[in-house]
């Protein structure tokens, strides 16, 4: 066991805790017990602190483990998490704004009050709650296996060191809500960026520069196609950034990260500062090529613990130490945002709208923070009782379900044709195909023999079709097109049918609503039906119910 | 709450987010995607391939794009300085208010 890194490490956590303690009387407002102050921040998060809340949110601790293992283990292909990371912002950056001037006229705290309101669909909200819930489970569970890595490196045995960091962060979420992450983000960052930079500058100039570390992957990969892409490995590539980037800001968590912005223009300026974490991402994958010219070998077979590895051979103890804190609170915070957002989804709309319609505020807000308990500690017994190799699959296929919610939480900021039964016929066949899919994904060796014949990741063979190719394609995007056609064709003959559709519980003018409006929202009160139902003043919309 | 201390008269305004500069947001969606651009190793540029290098650049291209944008679609001075007056006026009234 290495005791420098260790204390420091341990250092740096206690660190964490006591700003994430300190965090609940942060800009505190009158009362934390109303589920818009717990779960969203009070939603007052100026430029600054949105840049560190989402970058802390969208690059997790998962991205830096795991994208340098796939670069290490598969070559070109990871670097995919680059254009995925450059794609993402012009695509979103007129979306997320509408869903923040909507949510802050309405009152909406999730993606699935945003459904029921505008298709006035409790069902389609329910499956995007529950599509939710299940798609950010194994994302969180992925966090831990961040943590895991450096546990391993540093020569922790057994799970007990892993429970204990996550019964701290439980603790400290149940106290201050989003508070607790967005403070904590900054020493993540801090940290982060601090060993990026030394790692870019120390190790190549102790490897012999860039030309023999791409010279090294060369030729580990020249049975294959080098450091490029193969002819055939081209479309999957392109349609894993695409359908990755489509998904990631459909997820609960990058949804309360957006929300708890304080207005527009702290959004767009965000869409154009973001992509700055992209570019310590693309050092951050070259990390796998580092260490494939330092000749690292993986503990065991796990090849996540690539980097730690790194960091060892390369960096006094020390600094390793300050490297591995970056990584385990890098897990941290976006696993607090998304137990806070999957708490959210099964609060408003699982819980009051099924369970206990009549929930005060109060009671509001102590479902929400045992929910969030409850996610964690599902994350925890996944970690525990899954294989990692695992759970990283699920989060991929993760991926390709939540996908499947972009018809009604996406296209319907921008349109109400899509009927309300063809919304859900969509999603269920999206799903049904998704499933379907992914069922059929083999998980590969390296040698090519087949570990797993199920649920092994989300590129999907063409020659599944009948097709003589060796091409593969992301498996979301196929299903999305599915779900696409079929809420289309649906819709089209409901509408012919004159069945009725509902009625919108917004108004046009919401998508564009700016703080200063008289229909701005800052705390609607979870207490009443009165945000979700009541349109604005003089708008000529009627209530969403 | 914050709508019902609103002038009566007050209504959302109608504004719209449609502006030409919005389509200059398609260039750093469709560029990254087109894989025969940059799937090659020469040229290389400080050693790295270009295949690296310039997913890299597009990085750049993409920050560009959004500021673009986001300056040339962004409301006037006069207008935003009304917006923050606004808003701190909301803010004291509500102050006033006391809440639930």
């Amino acid at each position: 066991m290495n005791v420098v890194e260790l204390t420091i490490v341990i250092a740096v956590f206690v660190l964490v805790t006591v700003l994430g303690f300190a965090a609940s009387r942060w800009r505190r407002a009158e009362s934390l017990m109303h589920l818009d102050e717990w779960g969203l921040g009070g939603r007052s998060f100026g430029t600054w602190v949105t840049w560190f809340l989402l970058g802390g949110d969208l690059y997790t601790a998962y991205t830096f483990v795991a994208v340098p293992a796939l670069m290490f283990g598969a070559g070109a292909a990871g670097f995919f998490a680059v254009p995925y990371t450059v794609v993402i912002y012009p695509l979103v950056f007129l979306v997320v704004i509408r869903l923040w001037s909507v949510s802050h006229v309405r009152g909406f705290v999730t993606p699935a009050d945003f459904v029921r309101s505008r298709f006035d669909s409790p069902t389609m909200a329910l499956l995007v709650a529950i599509t939710g819930i299940v798609a950010t489970m194994p994302y969180i569970a992925l966090q831990l296996v961040g943590i895991e890595a450096i546990l391993k490196a540093m020569g922790v045995e057994g799970e007990l060191p892993l429970i204990i960091a996550f019964v701290i962060l439980a603790i400290y979420t149940y106290n201050s809500g989003l508070r607790a992450p967005a403070l904590i983000a900054f020493v993540k960052d801090a940290l982060i960026y601090l060993t990026i930079i030394v790692a870019v500058i120390v190790i190549p100039s102790k490897l012999g520069g860039w030309d023999a570390i791409f010279g090294a992957a060369e030729e580990k990969f020249s049975a294959g196609s080098g450091v490029i892409l193969p002819a055939t490995g081209q479309l999957g590539y392109a349609t894993l950034a695409l359908g990755s980037a489509l998904a990631l800001f459909l997820y609960p968590h990058s949804i309360t990260g957006v929300l708890a912005a304080s207005n527009r223009d702290v959004l767009k300026r965000n869409m154009s500062a973001l992509p700055v974490y992209s570019l310590a991402l693309g050092f951050i994958a070259l990390l796998g090529f580092m260490a494939i010219a330092a000749g690292v070998t993986p503990i065991g077979t796990d090849g996540n613990t690539i980097v730690p590895v790194l960091f060892q051979q390369m960096f006094p103890s020390w600094f390793a130490g300050i490297a591995f804190a970056a990584i385990g609170v890098g897990a941290l915070v976006p696993a607090a945002i998304m137990s806070i957002a999957a708490a959210n989804l099964f609060t408003r709309n699982i819980y009051k709208e099924y369970l206990k319609k009549d929930a005060t505020p109060r009671q509001e807000a102590q479902a929400a923070k045992i929910a969030s308990l409850v996610v964690k500690l599902g994350a925890v017994a996944a970690i525990l009782f899954l294989n990692p190799q695992f759970s990283i699959d699920l989060q991929l296929i993760g991926g390709v379900i939540i996908l499947q919610t972009m018809p009604s939480v996406a296209l319907g900021l921008y349109t109400r044709w899509l009927h309300r039964g063809g919304l859900i016929a969509g999603w269920v066949a999206g799903m049904a195909v998704a499933l379907a899919m992914v069922y059929d994904i083999p998980k590969l060796n390296p040698d090519g023999t087949v570990a797993r014949a199920h649920f092994g990741g989300s590129s999907y063979a063409l020659s599944n079709f009948g097709l003589d190719t060796k091409v593969t394609v992301y498996a979301g995007l196929i299903a999305l097109l599915v779900n696409l056609v079929v809420a289309v064709v649906v819709t089209a003959v409901l509408r012919a049918m004159n069945v009725a559709d509902g009625v919108d519980g917004t108004a046009e003018t919401d998508y564009t609503a700016e703080r200063e409006d008289p229909s701005f929202r800052d705390l609607p009160d979870p207490l009443s039906d009165e945000p979700l139902a009541g349109p604005p003043p003089g708008s000529a919309a009627a209530p969403g119910r | 709450m914050s709508s019902a201390d609103a002038p009566p008269a007050g209504m959302a305004p109608r504004r719209s987010d449609r502006s030409p500069w919005n389509w200059l947001l398609v260039v750093p969606i469709v560029v990254p995607l087109i894989v025969p651009l940059y799937n090659k190793v020469e040229p290389t540029l400080f050693g790295w391939p270009t295949f690296y290098w310039l997913q890299l650049a597009f990085v750049v291209l993409g920050v560009l794009t959004t500021s673009i944008v986001y300056r040339m679609t962004r409301r006037s001075p006069g207008q935003q300085q009304a917006a923050r007056d606004a808003i701190a006026r909301g803010r004291t009234d509500r102050d006033g208010e006391g809440r639930p």
